[in-house]
């Protein structure tokens, strides 16, 4: 049972790195974005080209099996989602939201994002799943009867690291209080000189990193499919009703809920069924809870 | 080969008509009432499993279903499905922000199909339902003559759902829907109980998809999990988008039109490329049907054929503002 919820706490800290670019956008743009997965997907196959093209393999860390290289070519693929993203909303999103489009209909531009993004991975790759490097993950025991992987700890690390950034980011600079001023109150914050442009721009750059970070993880962790974030759409929305929707925080409680509940499906046999449990915790907490775990009632 | 043009153009008009009931019953739910459903083929598919439960043979390895009734009942049982299903979900999500109800019916469709999948004593799983009983078939020496009888069932039925959306919403139901989608507080405060009129519209709408499914599944005469994909949801939206959402002659319009455009493609892509090459083909099928619903969404919002904004019969607006 416990090696399970080992397990679901690394797919916690994947959902949740994925799901707080989804809590961003949700917030300072106001629509759930149904491309989410798809930026994570984007880094995954970004950090594969950078791992390609270096041809340094992915290297080694003591007994993790990724090190610098991998490290580094996540980083230059952040760098490449976030242009792409960035060029995606001045493609898209930008002219909608100059004018004043309908919530809905930025969710159904994301919508055909999402699909043209898959199908574009699809395109290139032949659909066909890759890997960064050949990776058998080898367990430990951490103590009698419970075994680790040393990847899965690195990876439960990178995320807390991540997540530790965030929130210097969001509580310590300049740009995060501008962030949470323009979620409170767009047009209070405009007046008030905040150049709201530059926050919307940063806030898909954030999400962007991080969802990077989880492709890249996840992509280690398993393999490279074009549907690989898309899979993960559900459990980071389910992250982010549970949190509260508007609080960060909420987002990563929640993606912990999600990916214990998973695990707990899986261990019971439903294994077949993990997006439905997923999808019935949604539910459940929309009936009994709808401001979720830290939210406020509106 | 005249033969065969005729029998391409009515099979290709037999599965228009899936989609241009998809596209009329979201109509009614995005265009007219201003909800938005991201699970359009889990009500397709609810509505295609319902016709085979109940129409179909019994397999040896189902706990239930293989009723063998007439395909009508199938019909009404799909219906019926997906109505009860919309009911529920609609319960549960439309007192909510808009973008919840997105969320859980995009859940709703994951669920369903993983219930088709996983769900062996009912969907048989992974290896579908077969040998459905296709109506008229039998009757003539070839199945091009039982395909038109279909056809002429399924123009039949979207004429009914056309004629009485039509009434519907121009009758004072519509009225409040379309006021519940402008402005849902000034609804509120002339009286109108807004979450019974959302529940209402949702569920008719998820139940003419389910009537789609039905046809569906009664036409293929075999259903699998991989028929139920969330392209078919995408379809259907870029459908509505391309026709014009709230305008019902706009959503059978654009039903036809993206239908045409997609299955033309696919027999260029297959005319022209190696079979190797079908995999990217399909992908860069749906890349371009992106490309279109973005360039709709920016260019033109309101689709080939805009809403007519008549508040009633007696009365008519000048000149619409722009949306």
């Amino acid at each position: 049972m416990i090696q399970y919820l080992a397990d679901g706490i690394v797919n916690a800290a994947l959902i949740a790195l994925g799901a707080i670019g989804l809590s961003m956008t949700y917030n300072v743009l106001r629509f759930a974005n149904f491309a989410q997965g798809e930026i994570l997907t984007a880094g995954a196959y970004f950090t594969l080209l950078v791992v390609t093209v270096l041809g340094a393999g992915i290297g080694t860390m003591g007994p993790i099996a990724f090190g610098w290289p991998l490290l580094v070519s996540m980083l230059v693929a952040i760098a490449l989602t976030g242009a792409v993203v960035l060029v995606v909303d001045m493609l898209l999103f930008a002219p909608l939201r100059g004018r004043n489009a309908s919530r809905i209909t930025l969710i159904m531009a994301a919508f055909g994002v999402s699909l043209m993004g898959r199908n574009l991975v699809m395109l290139m790759t032949g659909g066909e799943p890759f890997y960064y490097d050949f990776y058998i993950p080898r367990a430990f025991a951490l103590f009698p009867g419970f075994e680790v992987v040393p990847d899965d700890l690195a990876i439960v690390a990178i995320a807390g690291l991540a997540f530790a950034l965030l929130f210097v980011l969001v509580n310590r600079t300049s740009m995060g209080r501008q962030m949470r001023a323009v979620a409170e109150n767009p047009t209070l914050a405009r007046v008030n000189g905040i150049d709201v442009r530059a926050v919307i721009r940063w806030t898909w750059i954030v999400g962007a990193a991080l969802a990077t970070v989880a492709g890249a993880l996840l992509g280690h962790n398993t393999q490279l499919r074009p549907e690989m974030g898309f899979d993960l759409l559900l459990p980071m929305f389910a992250a982010l009703i549970l949190g509260g929707a508007t609080n960060l925080y909420g987002t990563i409680l929640g993606a912990v809920v999600i990916g214990l509940t998973e695990a707990l499906a899986v261990a019971i046999g439903l294994s077949g069924y993990r997006a439905a449990v997923t999808f019935a915790v949604i539910v459940v907490f929309l009936l009994l809870r709808p401001q979720g775990l830290l939210g406020e009632r509106e | 080969m005249m033969e065969g043009m005729l029998s391409f153009a009515v099979f290709f008009l037999v599965f228009a008509s899936f989609y241009a009931l998809c596209s009329l019953g979201l109509n009614l739910q995005w265009g007219f009432t201003g909800l938005f459903n991201v699970g359009v083929v889990g009500f397709f598919a609810i509505g295609a499993y319902a016709s085979a439960i109940i129409t179909g043979p019994a397999y040896p390895d189902t706990l239930f279903g293989g009723f063998g009734m007439p395909f009508p009942f199938g019909l009404a049982g799909a219906m019926l499905s997906a109505g009860v299903a919309a009911l529920g979900v609609g319960f549960v999500t439309l007192r909510l922000r808009e973008d919840f109800l997105a969320i859980s019916t995009f859940g709703v469709a994951i669920a369903i199909q993983l219930v088709c999948l996983n769900f062996e004593p009912l969907t048989r799983g992974p290896n579908g339902m077969y040998s459905l009983p296709r109506p008229f078939a039998g009757l003539f020496a070839t199945h091009a003559f039982d395909n038109v009888l279909y056809l002429v069932v399924c123009l039949a039925l979207i004429a009914g759902v056309y004629l009485a959306f039509e009434r519907m919403v121009r009758s004072p139901w519509g009225r409040v829907l379309r006021a519940i989608r402008d402005d849902e507080v000034a609804a509120a405060a002339l009286g109108k109980n807004v979450f019974a009129f959302r529940l209402q519209s949702f569920v008719v709408g998820s139940a003419v998809m389910g009537l789609a499914g039905a046809l569906y599944a009664n036409f293929q005469g075999f259903i699998s999990p991989a028929d139920f994909l969330p392209i078919f949801t995408f379809q259907v939206f870029v459908m509505l988008i391309v026709g014009g959402s709230g305008n019902n002659l706009g959503a059978l319009l654009g039903g036809l039109f993206v239908w045409f455009l997609w299955s033309m493609s696919e027999q260029v892509m297959q005319a022209l490329l190696p079979p190797t090459a079908l995999t990217q083909a399909a992908a860069a099928r749906i890349v371009l049907i992106g490309l279109v619903l973005a360039l709709m969404l920016l260019f033109r919002p309101e689709g080939i054929l805009a809403e007519r904004r008549i508040v009633s019969r007696e009365a008519r607006l000048p000149r619409a503002p722009k949306r």
